[in-house]
């Protein structure tokens, strides 16, 4: 192989005149995890609510839960942060248009919300198993007990049903981190963006990805650790994962 | 909202974007998902030949594979394959990989780690009486594998293999990072030459959502038609 090796690269000064290559990818870790926190928010709180949906004794809240998540689920997440960046400030009236234009950090937030909602439908199909695999007892005892329908999911079926879908989330939340790679094409300076620029001012191609690789994977060690502490600390006594 | 939307900007792009843009997407989900499988369905028995190396290779592939974003997977493959080209044909220099078949050696990489998981799945769920009846009738690991375990783990996971080759359709939109004309970037390059990103990105969506709508659709009805049989 004639590539000319250079790792001395990271400490050398970045031509965007902060400071070196490796703050450089420093702050695109950062921002990768800015953006799946925020992204991550979103999945959870209306990927809850669509869920919670799909399991109520409606036929039009079913029917609303069902489009949703069908929706977002089959189209490329590519193609729906081009929705939203460039299709959505157009076909809004102009006013509208122009102030989401001009908003500053269009794409952090585009990609928040974008990716937000795409991993909801998938949160959403996660918690409707969950509290689908919940036995029909629990939701009978509640009501017998005289709780309301609100109630019963509240304090019955959702502390139950999220702990049971814990390990599934844990990897759609890894998901998520993965996904912000995808907002590069509409600007998002994130890890794997700062590790492209990198590659294009410095010419180390392959010192600039391995630093990515390792970033990713150690953000992989972080959360699977975090979570299996989480995981054992919520597990409900009696069951498989409790003690 | 639709007052200065060009359809007619749409039916003119339609030869460019199927002829060249879905064929591209469609001939490389294709390839990449056989691909896919046939690596999988490898590193699949290597994780389960109980040699302990095989399986720790295996494993560490899969778990690279799978905590990557794919995005930052197609820059590796698409800078390294050069070399790797360079490596294998012992060429002075670097050898010039074509986008398709760059592409379809990214996608084949990393879909295998997570056709291989889908693999073992199906092989785990076959009862271990059926490799042991296998190896009483006289025949090898190899055999017992080709005409007993494998077909029937094969048809178990067909659902799923299907589902994820959808999955497969719509990661191949992220060969745009990398500027290969798929259906995408076919739907972007005559959105920007002509200026209407809003009719192509919109018509990009709809052929992508019932492409995918479709096809997850058929691949319910083949999961109750297959789900009795036992």
């Amino acid at each position: 192989m004639n590539y000319h090796w250079n790792w001395h690269i990271f400490f050398e000064p970045n031509p965007t005149g902060g400071g070196s290559y490796l703050d450089m990818l420093l702050s695109g870790l950062l921002l990768t995890l800015e953006t799946s926190l925020a992204a991550w928010i979103i999945a959870l709180v209306t990927g809850s609510i669509i869920g919670v949906m799909r399991t109520l004794p409606s036929k039009p809240a079913n029917l609303i839960g069902f489009s949703y998540v069908e929706f977002f689920r089959n189209m490329p997440l590519l193609v729906q942060l081009f929705l939203w960046f460039f299709v959505l400030p157009e076909v809004l009236p102009s006013a509208w248009g122009l102030w989401l234009k001009q908003l500053p950090h269009a794409p952090f937030y585009t990609a928040a919300i974008g990716i937000g909602l795409f991993m909801s439908a998938r949160v959403a199909e996660q918690l409707r198993a969950g509290i689908g695999s919940l036995p029909r007892g629990q939701k009978q005892a509640a009501t017998a007990l005289g709780l309301t329908t609100a109630q019963a999911y509240l304090y019955v079926l959702l502390p139950i049903a999220y702990r049971i879908i814990l390990p599934p989330l844990t990897s759609e939340f890894l998901n998520t981190i993965k996904n912000t790679a995808v907002a590069i094409t509409i600007g998002l300076l994130e890890l794997t963006g700062q590790a492209r620029s990198m590659q294009e001012f410095s010419f180390q191609v392959f010192e600039a990805y391995t630093a990515a690789t390792v970033m990713y994977l150690l953000i992989n060690v972080v959360v699977v650790t975090a979570m299996r502490v989480i995981e054992s600390r919520v597990a409900i006594p009696g069951m498989i994962a409790g003690k | 909202m639709f007052a200065n939307f060009d359809f007619d900007v749409i039916r003119r792009a339609l030869p460019y974007l199927f002829l060249d843009g879905m064929a591209f997407t469609l001939t490389l989900t294709a390839l990449s998902a056989v691909g896919g499988i046939i690596f999988g369905t490898l590193i699949a028995l290597m994780r389960l030949s109980g040699q302990k190396l095989l399986g720790r290779i295996a494993g560490l592939y899969v778990d690279l594979m799978r905590s990557l974003p794919l995005v930052l997977v197609i820059f590796w493959f698409y800078f390294l394959v050069p070399y790797i080209g360079q490596w294998l044909t012992g060429a002075s220099r670097p050898i010039k990989v074509g986008a398709f078949a760059s592409s379809l050696i990214t996608f084949i990489m990393f879909e295998a780690a997570y056709f291989s998981e889908i693999m073992r799945a199906g092989i785990q769920s076959i009862s271990k009486g059926q490799p042991a009846a296998a190896s009483a009738l006289g025949l090898t690991y190899g055999q017992s594998m080709r005409y007993v375990v494998l077909p029937q783990a094969f048809r178990n996971m067909l659902p799923v293999l299907l589902t994820q080759t959808i999955v497969l359709f719509q990661d191949t939109s992220l060969v745009y990072v990398v500027s290969i004309p798929d259906f995408l970037g076919a739907a972007s390059i005559v959105g920007q030459r002509d200026g209407r990103l809003v009719e192509m990105y919109l018509f990009a969506a709809l052929v992508y959502f019932t492409i995918s709508c479709v096809a997850s659709f058929g691949v319910r009805q083949l999961q109750a038609r297959i789900a009795i049989v036992r």
